[in-house]
């Protein structure tokens, strides 16, 4: 068996489903053994939309997303994608093309040093030369993926090495001895944590990214009604707990709100659950949870005293450390959190989240993600690109189910909300999926209207169109005197380009209009690309100004 | 801070240029680096030595280092007994002075005269850390033509 056929196979036995890439001359060979596998096959218009797309699946899902370019510029336009799902953990097998073995360091056609490239943003990579190490190698590039952290792994393959033949034995397992991830919390720092615990009188939960990624909703659930502690969602935590129950503080940080912002600040402990503590997270270092002490879960040991200095860390899988901490939890001995409680309720009441909107005014964005939200009963998954818009939709659609919030958060990739929504589409056919875009974000990634059109994948793309690239617009309005450098846009018709990749376009411009249309939007079989015209110098708020504590907040504070 | 910290890592191409390219990313600083097979040949060993601010940057360049799928275990000397040695080879003038330096060197310390030609006197100096700056003080009071330097390696007791 050649080496392109035992790839497939090895893909096969991995359970891939699909595959979303790009041919070209490195690739040749894969091509040709894919044309007889039942492995679906997704083109995409770009190579960095395939990433994004295998992200968006391997998000949607917990499952392995799966990319594919040839060599050179094939490979390198999947960098992007790579370092987004790096960012964000998110377990994704890119393979690409190279050139031949002979050929590796001469500086080829369509050459360029891949693992060299990708060695910072993948969590491991990997060139294969000899097509005997090539089954090993997928098997334990899945394995890697997904345990632990995950995050992407790249094998680069030349083109010889996918036609050399060797018969196909495909490993029962693997064997890594210097890679054995902490999956329990150590019982003694489980007993300290819980001592904490018992101790405090102003305890908030912070939840992340970690709680979605080891499906430790249900565990956190249990644990925050149980302990009765009120829970910040950070942004890639955003679906690990429900943002409708009364324990919510929705997100923190520096789109967060009021109340969960205040309430760390106030808080003293901090029990973090797979949050990495990124700066947009905890503002200016000396002002985060001041007179907290801080529990750290995290799978992740390079993850504890980065940022923030710990008092307990609990390296684990999240699942497992909340299960842990769930046992040996005595009710009896917490302490009473009443008085807690109600000032974080009147936290809640002076604080809301909100907008203000005059109904012969142009349309608010807030407006449209809430009326979104609404029709969709909060059951759709959400996609969005980076920007204004992905804090909009952050904000106002309220996530209650794990996996349903797909957006580049530690990379803030734009371009990425698209062909993502596109993988996760794939992978969820019977889920409404939506994506919240901007103009600007939009057009970063616009071709992958041909994959939408080819395949028929039924994604509904609500843009809000505010003519300029908003977030940086509102920094120059509020930090540079209002020069807006770079930032307004001349747009293209959206409805004219929809319709030119065979796609239904709607236009809406008025705030009377705006249920209708995402009715008639929501109920249209088959993809919708919708321009929302809204008002242009809509701001998000609240925010916190890079390098300030959280509680100094501007906009929507009284 | 300086610490000296080891690295048991697979003996595959594409290592050494993962932990440079990790130190370089995270801004670490790397005043000395050695790497060499031990004895099982499928693994490497890496000494290096490392500045550190505080114990938090020297925790997380550890933990960065051992999050390396390539690394297989990372030992830190810093509250460890052990024993180290750098190697310096260096070329002297050969002229009169110099001779009664070198003498007086090679009585005093752990240096060896390896070669002599018409034009130099090629040293030998093999010690620990503390020794090589006492040594180096002697000799760069002499005109030196050529030094070159190893990095630090280390074994515990």
């Amino acid at each position: 068996m050649n080496g392109a056929k035992i790839l497939i196979e090895s893909l096969t036995k991995e359970g891939v489903e699909v595959i979303f890439g790009y041919p070209g001359g490195s690739v040749i060979p894969f091509f040709d053994a894919l044309y007889d596998s039942p492995i679906r096959f997704i083109l995409t218009r770009h190579e960095q939309a395939a990433a994004h797309a295998a992200d968006g699946y391997a998000r949607s899902t917990g499952k392995v997303g799966v990319c594919l370019a040839t060599s050179g510029p094939g490979a390198t336009n999947l960098v992007t994608g790579i370092a987004t799902a790096n960012m964000d953990s998110v377990p994704i097998v890119a393979i690409t093309g190279q050139v031949k073995t002979t050929l590796i360091g001469n500086d080829a056609f369509q050459e360029a040093d891949l693992t060299g490239i990708t060695r910072s943003i993948t969590k491991h990579n990997y060139l294969v030369k000899d097509v005997k190490d090539l089954a090993y190698t997928v098997k334990e590039a899945f394995y890697l993926a997904n345990t632990g952290r995950p995050g992407p792994i790249l094998i680069d393959l030349p083109v010889d090495v996918q036609m050399q033949d060797i018969d196909f034995i495909y490993p029962e397992k693997v064997e890594i001895r210097s890679y054995h991830p902490d999956m329990f919390g150590h019982p003694a720092q489980i007993k300290k944590a819980v001592k904490l615990i018992n101790e405090s009188n102003r305890p908030v939960i912070l939840a992340g990214g970690g709680v979605v990624i080891s499906g430790a909703n249900k565990e956190l659930l249990e644990f925050a009604e149980k302990i009765n502690v009120p829970v910040a969602i950070t942004f890639m935590g955003l679906g690990g707990f429900p943002s409708t129950n009364h324990l919510s503080l929705d997100m923190p940080g520096m789109h967060g709100t009021g109340y969960a912002n205040l309430a760390i600040t106030e808080s003293d402990l901090l029990i973090s659950v797979g949050c990495r503590f990124d700066d947009r997270i905890t503002g200016k270092l000396e002002g985060f949870a001041p007179k907290a002490k801080i529990i750290h879960v995290d799978i992740d040991p390079t993850s504890i005293s980065k940022n923030i200095k710990v008092d307990v860390d609990l390296i684990g899988d999240a699942k497992n450390v909340l299960g842990q901490l769930n046992e040996e939890i005595e009710v009896s001995k917490l302490l009473d959190l009443s008085e807690w409680h109600k000032k974080i309720e009147g936290w809640k009441s002076k604080h809301p989240l909100g907008y203000k909107m005059e109904e012969s005014g142009k349309t608010k964005p807030q407006y449209i993600v809430e009326e979104i939200y609404k029709q969709t009963e909060g059951k759709a998954l959400i996609a969005t690109e980076v920007g204004q818009n992905q804090m909009w939709a952050a904000q106002f659609y309220k996530f209650d189910y794990p996996r349903n919030f797909i957006s580049s958060g530690g990379l803030g990739t734009m371009g990425y909300g698209f062909p993502a929504a596109i993988g996760a589409k794939i992978a969820n056919p019977e889920k409404q999926v939506i994506l919240i875009a901007g103009d600007g974000s939009i057009q970063m990634n616009i071709q992958e209207l041909a994959t939408l059109s080819t395949y028929d994948i039924d994604i509904k793309i609500i843009i809000l169109n505010n003519h300029c690239l908003g977030m940086v617009r509102q920094w120059q309005e509020l930090f540079y005197d209002r020069r807006y450098s770079g930032t307004p846009l001349k747009n293209p018709d959206f409805v004219q380009v929809a319709k030119g990749y065979g796609i239904k376009g709607i236009k809406v411009k008025k705030i009377s209009e705006v249920k209708k249309a995402i009715k008639e939007i929501l109920s249209y079989n088959g993809p919708v690309m919708a321009d929302f015209q809204i008002e242009e110098e809509e701001n998000v708020f609240p925010m916190v100004p890079a390098g300030e504590a959280i509680n100094r907040m501007i906009g929507g504070m009284a | 801070m300086k610490h000296t910290i080891q690295a048991l890592v697979e003996n595959k191409f594409g290592v050494l240029a993962r932990v440079a390219s990790l130190f370089s990313a995270r801004g670490y600083n790397i005043s000395s680096l050695a790497v060499g097979e031990t004895q099982d040949p499928s693994m490497s060993c890496m000494t290096i030595v490392v500045n550190a601010e505080d114990e938090r940057m020297l925790q997380q360049i550890k933990n960065q280092l051992q999050k390396l799928i390539d690394v297989i275990t990372v030992i830190d000397f810093t509250h460890k007994k052990y024993i180290d040695r750098e190697l310096i080879l260096c070329k002297i003038e050969r002229v009169e002075e110099n001779k009664n330096v070198i003498t007086k060197l090679i009585k005093q310390f752990p240096v060896k005269v390896i070669e002599e030609t018409d034009e130099y006197f090629l040293l030998e100096i093999c010690a620990d850390t503390q020794q090589i700056k006492e040594i180096l003080k002697e000799v760069k009071k002499i005109e030196i033509k050529e030094l070159v330097r190893a990095g630090k390696i280390a074994i515990g007791k």
